[in-house]
Order: C-alpha cells, then sequence, then structure tokens
C-alpha cells in the first residue's frame, strides 16, 4: 500500500496505522504520541496528540476524511494523502490537545522527577501556550504506593491506560486498573493492593509522565546530572533479556531503566531483579555511553570526546589520549 | 625639524637669582601645596567601616529566599546548577516529611545546597534559571577568608534569616 505524508510517499505493508506509517518514514513528520504504545496492544486512541489531516482518503475513494483522525488508530488506505506538520489544522489542534491535557496536569516539574525525560514536557514546550486559561482548583490526590518500590502520584497522571495495558499483557495478573468514570477515573489498585510481580516495574518505563514513579530514584538526583550508560547482565528470568540503561552519578549507579528508542518506547521489557536490586556496577557488563540526542537536556553539560586527526593515526598518542580519557571521565 | 607640538621649550642654563639659590622660598610653597589637600574631601573610604551605594543591578552574594510565610523556596530542581557556567553550585535534595510544611513550601527541598564562591563569577544565570524565584545575588562583596574551604558556603549563610525567630 502506497501511501503519502506530509508529501513523503512509503509502501507500507496492510493494516499499517498512519502513526505506524509515519515511523517507517521517522523524522519530524512523526505524529507525537502520548498514550499509543507500539508493544502493548489495544493501547492508543485515548490522547488525541497525534491527530492527523486526511486530505485524500484512497486511490478508490479520493473524499478528504471529515475530520481530524488519530493517527494511532487508523489504518492507511492505497493512495491515501496525510498531513501532519504540513497542515496548519492539525497544529492548531494539537496545541488545544496539549492545553486540554495540561489542564489537571500540575505544573511542577522543578519537583517531579520525570523532568527532563518526560513526554508531556516536551509537547507542552513544542506546542503549548505560554499560560493557562482554566481557573478553577486542579484535581489532587494522596500518593499512594504501589508496593515499596513505586509510587503512584495519581495528581500527575493524564490517564493515557499504558500502565494497565502493561499490567494486563506483561505481567501475569492485573491487580490495578482505572476507577470510576469520565472526570473522575483515576488509575488505582484495588483497595491498596500491593502490585506483586516480577515485571511490575515496567509501568515506571511506560509512563508518559511523572505519575508512576521509581521509589528507589525518588528525589535522588535530576535526570541531567545523571550518565546513561549501556549495559547488560545474564538474567534468570526467562522473559528478561537484561539489557538495560544505568544511570551514573559519580561512581553510583542511581537508577536502571530499559532502553528507550527514539520515540520513548522500551526496547525490552526487564524484570524488577534488574531494575530494583542490582545498583552496583559489579553487577553488570558496562556496553559503553548512551547515544543522547544533543537537544536533550540529559546531554547539556556533558562533552563529547573526539581526538584530534593526527591522534588516530599515532598509537603513542591514541594510548595517552586513552589514559587521560579514563582519568577525565570517570563513570 | 618641525615641531609637533607646541610644548617644546627651549632650554635656558641661565645661572639662579638668590631667591632661587636660598631654597626655603620653594619648601614653603611645596608645604602650602600639601597642607591645602589636608582640608580637601578624602577620595577614599574606609572599608569595610563604610561601604560604596551599589549600584541597582550589582550582583553579590547568594541568597536563598523564604515566601510570605516564612517557608523556604527552592525546591532542589537543579536549574540553577545546570544554567552554572563556573558549576559552582552543587544540591541534594529530600522529601518534605509530614509535620514540615511550615519549613519548606514545596514537596521536595534542597537539603545540602552549596555554592563554591571561588568558582562562582557572579553572572547571575541561577538566577534568571530559577523557576521559583529563590535565589538572588542580592547580598554584598563575598568577605575574604583564609581557606579554601570556608568559601564553599553552604545553607547557614546563604538561606535567608526566618521572619519571626
Amino acid at each position: 500500500m502506497k501511501v503519502t505524508i506530509d508529501g513523503i510517499s512509503v509502501e507500507v505493508p496492510d493494516g499499517t496505522s498512519i502513526l505506524n506509517a509515519a515511523r517507517i518514514i521517522g523524522g519530524d513528520i512523526v505524529p507525537p504520541a502520548m498514550c499509543y504504545y507500539s508493544k502493548l496492544a489495544g493501547s492508543g486512541g485515548k490522547c488525541r496528540t497525534c491527530l492527523v489531516k486526511v486530505s485524500k482518503g484512497s486511490e478508490k475513494d479520493p473524499r478528504p476524511m471529515p475530520k481530524l483522525v488519530a493517527s494511532c488508530r487508523t489504518n492507511v488506505m492505497d493512495g491515501m494523502e496525510v498531513q501532519n506538520i504540513t497542515s496548519p489544522e492539525v497544529i492548531e489542534a494539537r496545541k488545544g490537545v496539549v492545553e486540554m491535557l495540561l489542564i489537571n496536569h500540575p505544573l511542577d516539574c522543578p519537583i517531579c522527577d520525570q523532568a527532563g525525560e518526560c513526554q508531556l514536557q516536551d509537547l507542552g514546550f513544542e506546542h503549548g501556550a505560554v499560560k493557562t486559561r482554566y481557573e478553577f482548583d486542579r484535581r489532587t490526590f494522596n500518593r499512594i504506593d504501589i508496593g515499596d518500590k513505586i509510587q503512584l502520584h495519581m495528581t500527575r497522571c493524564i490517564l493515557c491506560y499504558r500502565c494497565v495495558y502493561v499490567a494486563d499483557q506483561i505481567t501475569d495478573h492485573r491487580i490495578h486498573g482505572i476507577l470510576n468514570r469520565g472526570d473522575h477515573s483515576e488509575i488505582s489498585t484495588y483497595i491498596q493492593a500491593a502490585v506483586d510481580n516480577d515485571f511490575s516495574g515496567n509501568v515506571i518505563d511506560v509512563c508518559p509522565v511523572g505519575a508512576l514513579t521509581d521509589k528507589t530514584f525518588r528525589f535522588k538526583n535530576r535526570v541531567w546530572f545523571t550518565k546513561p550508560v549501556e549495559a547488560h547482565r545474564d538474567c534468570d528470568h526467562e522473559k528478561c533479556k537484561g539489557e538495560v540503561t544505568l544511570w551514573y552519578k559519580g561512581d553510583d549507579v542511581l537508577r536502571v531503566t530499559a532502553r528507550k528508542d527514539v520515540y520513548g518506547e522500551v526496547e525490552d521489557f526487564i524484570c524488577n531483579t534488574c531494575r530494583f536490586d542490582k545498583k552496583k556496577t559489579a553487577d553488570w557488563v558496562i556496553e559503553g555511553p548512551r547515544k543522547v540526542s544533543h537537544q536533550s537536556v540529559i546531554s547539556s553539560n556533558h562533552y563529547d570526546f573526539t581526538p584530534l586527526p593526527v591522534v588516530k593515526t599515532n598509537l603513542v598518542l591514541q594510548e595517552a589520549n586513552k589514559e587521560q580519557f579514563e582519568r577525565e571521565t570517570r563513570l | 625639524m618641525e615641531p609637533l607640538s607646541n610644548k617644546r621649550k627651549v632650554v635656558d642654563n641661565k645661572p639662579l637669582n638668590f631667591w632661587e639659590r636660598a631654597y626655603l622660598p620653594a619648601i614653603a610653597q611645596g608645604l602650602a601645596i600639601t597642607m591645602k589637600h589636608f582640608f580637601r574631601k578624602p577620595v577614599t573610604i574606609s572599608y569595610p567601616e563604610e561601604k560604596r551605594e551599589f549600584s541597582e543591578n550589582f550582583r553579590g552574594m547568594h541568597s536563598l529566599k523564604r515566601d510570605e510565610n516564612g517557608k523556604e523556596r527552592c525546591t532542589a530542581c537543579g536549574l540553577c546548577a545546570l544554567s552554572c557556567p563556573a558549576e559552582a553550585i552543587t544540591m541534594t535534595a529530600a522529601e518534605r516529611q509530614p509535620g514540615e510544611e511550615n519549613l519548606y513550601r514545596e514537596e521536595k527541598y534542597a537539603a545540602v545546597y552549596e555554592i563554591n564562591m571561588l568558582r562562582c563569577i557572579f553572572c547571575g544565570l541561577c538566577e534568571e534559571a530559577c523557576p521559583k524565584e529563590a535565589i538572588y545575588l542580592d547580598g554584598d562583596i563575598v568577605p575574604s577568608d583564609y581557606l579554601r574551604k570556608d568559601f564553599i558556603y553552604g545553607k547557614d549563610k546563604l538561606v535567608e534569616a526566618p521572619l519571626n525567630p
């Protein structure tokens, strides 16, 4: 099937959603997604940030779709033409969606642990208005401990349902879900039953905001002061590959997360032993520093070390350079 | 050669007359000039007892502010340390416990907040970066000291005095 997104054509198999077709092309034209998660079946269609305009339905029926559609839930048709960033209507609608998401989301990024790697923060920065028009009190909740390692602060939740799908699909039996309806809906464990499962820690990684956070990392440090390093270990758990990102501050591992791709989705879900219990360098085989986009705040004040061309040919200089590099960049 | 300025003087080696040879009138004239300066307004001040008025945008020592209820404003977000070009600021955050609501404004606060005054270049970027209006460079000149470690200012020196002690 041939689909054209913002003037770029791509061949995709039948049944691909517009969002995934855009991800095959990649770059700026990929619609942002707060609730869709490619590793979780059934996710998407909740947040409406991935709205796009379909200017030509298909080759057979070239009429445009009457309204903007959620690209994560709309499959491509042959000859479909989609506009994302080239359509001012889409940009305007997305700005409205961001404002809607921020109605009940507290603007306390200075406190929140997710700041710096938060998708809602990026989205608000790109599309949001400077001021809020909402005059009423935001809804607030008390913090809930889901087990002794995960903390849920519903105040920050945007109800994307990702964690519910994780509990449904990745872990064995589901204890937490959404209670109540509409404006009153909230993520909760039923009567605060502890989620006790080998993979429950993944709800932290899939949360696009700071509603579900790691209690072992809570307020320890800001993400941009830590240094991400790729590492792996032989995990006993048969479903866990043990490939993770370690977040170092000095010599200490402050946090262990799964590796995330450019869309903020984990590559492989990791088990709770890897995430919470293995916080020593000796537990891991270090692969090297993680590549972080130079636009990300996480890469600020970390300098890339590129040796001079002469160093690349001279072995003595290479050795001296290696020593200096090890001295200067202590993990 | 043409003179380049009009300050050229022709040297004359005339012998001195009696008054010039007597030396004392020249001494008296010199002393008179010195005495005249005794009664002038001095150009120096005796710092630190006296201080000159600072300009309005003078940036001196940092202070961590409290809000109108006397709670500490700083929430240890780390944006000052991130913006600091001299990397002079370090901090450790802690979670506010129940019962400490009158001490700290937000649920997170800076348990340790240190500025190395020897590294600080008083550029004011921390002041601009602060989202909570917690840090201002409105203090005095940083006083001198003997040891390097004494220039690392902690919260005891930086936080404003409480409203009603």
